[in-house]
């Protein structure tokens, strides 16, 4: 065990340095034209862009700039920050020069936005779709079982932004009117039920697309796993219906739906930009969107990195979460 | 699940009636014995054709309705706010932000739409199938190499570097790679593309590890097939069954990211009418306009809609042991 854990971890290691270097290339070497420019915002003054060609090494080799990137990263930017700016620490993920802030700040900030969308979405999805799942494959050709599948498929084809405006309509002012489900993000510490409500719409949204998802698959495992030959000697050996399924059943159809679990979490953190964009939310994706829309690119540099660790973060965790569980997966 | 009969003996679905001849089905007649009996495919089949006609009919429908795609109606269809007008007998889904035929804009929508899903999807299942093919035949430091370059781009936060390069693609007229890429249709194609070709390659990839060492393989290469033969001409034809399945999955995922592109305001330039652009634009006035949100996301859906339900009945009649 404690050979995987390091080998993964080395893994990990790994992954987070290749997403550096392919967030330098995609953003410093792949697009045209002088990078002091597009680094400086959409309106960029002839004092800002020498600023940027200075601050980023622009004008020296493509290793260097890397090798740049990669120290500020690495040692933090207090001792660099510009003048004015505030928020720069570690890790150095340098200024917006839109705002003028530190993208360290920025991201320290909204984080928590980003989270609450995340993690409530995923518990109410986990709960809906698991459950939908395990109830259409048991009584499967079923009313229920087809409805709660006709639901799914909807559920999957539905594209999340019409479906927050939709339901935006139907609940916001020119529809039942009520006010507590408006958009943008109240703080959990100044006020818990309004952080409660703001919440509730975005939650079900994300839930409904990703608990379709869940249904089809927690369903399909569990139809598959319970035509499997131990399932039958479980059965014949007299063990009662609840303990087969329960027991056998469940068990094996819903590992792989645990591990899809962790790594959803992980990439809707990056993922939730849409949801943010139409509830408002001002996480880490609207952030993004909204640099990458005004060419702020230290910002989206920032995030994408960041989101970048936390999927390869996840999915380690979720990898030795598996091998624990499962010892095939620790000796291959 | 029903044992299954030897297959020369297989009568459609396996119901052989005593004293009857007993005829052999290709794999192909079972496929098709089994897909017609399934309502819901058809219907995704048949909604699937119908708008490829509407696409591809969309400059005609334009000028039978007179109106055409960028066309503004500014003094008829938008109000004195600057609010355009809802549905009526010229305009039946109404007008978008700046006064034009959002009817005639969502033909031109569903164009662009399976346009960028299917090309995108093809280049994705080019690319997907022959690196996943050399990965399993090959194995080794070629298998290395192409499934650790998977794993990397299946754990990166996809949406935010395919906004990341539109950004940076986009910020000057000669797009990307000396020209290769250009911002528009192109650019888009070539994201989704680049970010769904692990999907396929790992599929096809699992199925030639277990493909490569069956004896009809073996029996190509005592006979002197090379490598190229062995890997397009005696694997290859035994995967196109779950090919085509994920192709089918697939595309409406695709056409979904370019609408989410599009939504973001990275997709195509507004020119080209899509329909995540006009949801984009409807966000803004969606409580005052409701039919500008309300019929490009019903057409999306109904796009994806029968994408999925193809799909799903394409894997049940291919897959000889689904029963679900």
């Amino acid at each position: 065990m404690g050979r995987y854990v390091i080998r993964r971890l080395l893994w990990a290691a790994l992954i987070v340095f290749v997403v550096t270097l392919l967030t330098f290339v995609i953003f410093y070497v792949m697009p045209p034209g002088d990078p002091a420019i597009r680094f400086a915002g959409k309106q960029p003054t002839e004092a800002t862009i020498r600023e940027v060609r200075e601050q980023l090494g622009l004008d020296k080799s493509l290793p260097k700039q890397y090798y740049t990137f990669v120290e500020r990263l690495v040692t933090g930017d207090a001792a660099e920050c510009p003048q004015g700016v505030e928020g720069c620490g570690w890790p150095g993920l340098w200024i917006s020069y839109d705002s003028r802030t530190a993208v360290r700040q920025e991201i320290i900030e909204r984080g928590p936005r980003t989270i609450s969308l995340a993690l409530g979405g995923a518990i109410l999805w986990l709960v809906l779709g698991v459950s939908i799942g395990i109830i259409s494959a048991l009584k499967r050709r079923s009313l229920a079982d087809r409805l709660a599948m006709g639901f799914a498929l909807f559920g999957i084809s539905a594209p999340v932004f019409w479906l927050g405006l939709l339901a935006l309509f139907i609940f916001g002012s020119e529809g039942l009117g009520i006010d507590a489900f408006s958009t943008g993000y109240v703080e959990f510490s100044s006020d818990p039920v309004g952080w409660f409500s703001h919440l509730v719409l975005p939650w079900s949204v994300l839930a409904l697309l990703y608990a379709a998802f869940y249904a089809r698959m927690t369903r399909g495992n569990l139809i598959d796993t319970l035509g499997e030959d131990y399932i039958r000697t479980a059965r014949a050996k007299g063990l009662p219906e609840r303990k087969v399924i329960m027991k056998h059943g469940l068990r094996a159809s819903l590992t792989p739906v645990v591990t899809m679990f962790g790594m959803d979490i992980a990439l809707l953190i990056g993922g939730a930009v849409i949801t943010e964009t139409v509830f408002n939310l001002q996480g880490l994706g609207n952030f993004a969107v909204n640099s990458a829309a005004s060419a702020d690119l230290p910002a989206v540099v920032g995030v994408t990195l960041v989101l970048a660790v936390a999927v390869a973060v996840m999915s380690l965790v979720v990898d030795v979460v598996y091998a624990y569980l499962d010892p095939r997966v620790r000796y291959s | 699940m029903a044992t299954v009969a030897p297959e020369t003996t297989q009568a459609p679905l396996g119901l052989a009636v005593a004293g009857e001849q007993v005829t052999g089905r290709t794999p192909r007649q079972l496929f098709w014995a089994r897909f017609k009996k399934d309502r819901a495919a058809l219907l995704g089949l048949a909604l699937i054709v119908l708008l490829v006609l509407l696409g591809a009919l969309a400059p005609l429908i334009s000028k039978l309705a007179g109106h055409g795609p960028n066309e503004l109606f500014t003094r008829e269809m938008t109000d004195e706010f600057g609010i355009p007008l809802g549905p009526n007998g010229e305009f039946i889904f109404g007008a978008d932000k700046s006064g034009r035929d959002l009817f005639v804009r969502i033909m031109y929508g569903i164009r662009t739409s399976l346009i960028v899903g299917v090309v995108a999807t093809l280049f994705a299942v080019f690319i997907g199938v022959v690196l996943g093919i050399a990965a399993g035949y090959f194995r080794g430091v070629v298998d290395t190499i192409i499934s650790r370059t998977i794993d990397v781009i299946l754990s990166m936060p996809i949406l935010l570097f395919a906004i990341g390069i539109a950004a940076a693609c986009s910020a000057t007229a000669t797009g990307c790679l000396n020209g290769l890429v250009k911002p528009g249709l192109s650019l888009v194609i070539f994201i989704i593309a680049i970010f769904t070709w692990p999907y396929i390659a790992r599929i096809v990839r699992g199925s030639t590890l277990s493909l490569r060492e069956k004896e009809f393989i073996e029996a190509a290469r005592s006979v002197g097939a090379g490598n190229g033969r062995i890997m397009f001409r005696e694997i290859l034809p035994n995967l196109v069954a779950p090919i085509i399945v994920y192709t089918t999955v697939i595309i409406p995922n695709n056409i979904l990211f370019e609408a989410a592109l599009s939504f973001l305001g990275l997709g195509v330039p507004d020119r080209i009418p899509s329909l995540g652009r006009m949801l984009d634009d409807a966000s803004a006035i969606f409580e005052d306009a409701w039919w500008f949100m309300f019929f490009p996301g019903l057409f999306l859906i109904l796009i994806t809609l029968a994408f999925n339900l193809l799909g799903d009945g394409l894997r049940d009649a291919l897959d000889p042991r689904s029963d679900r």
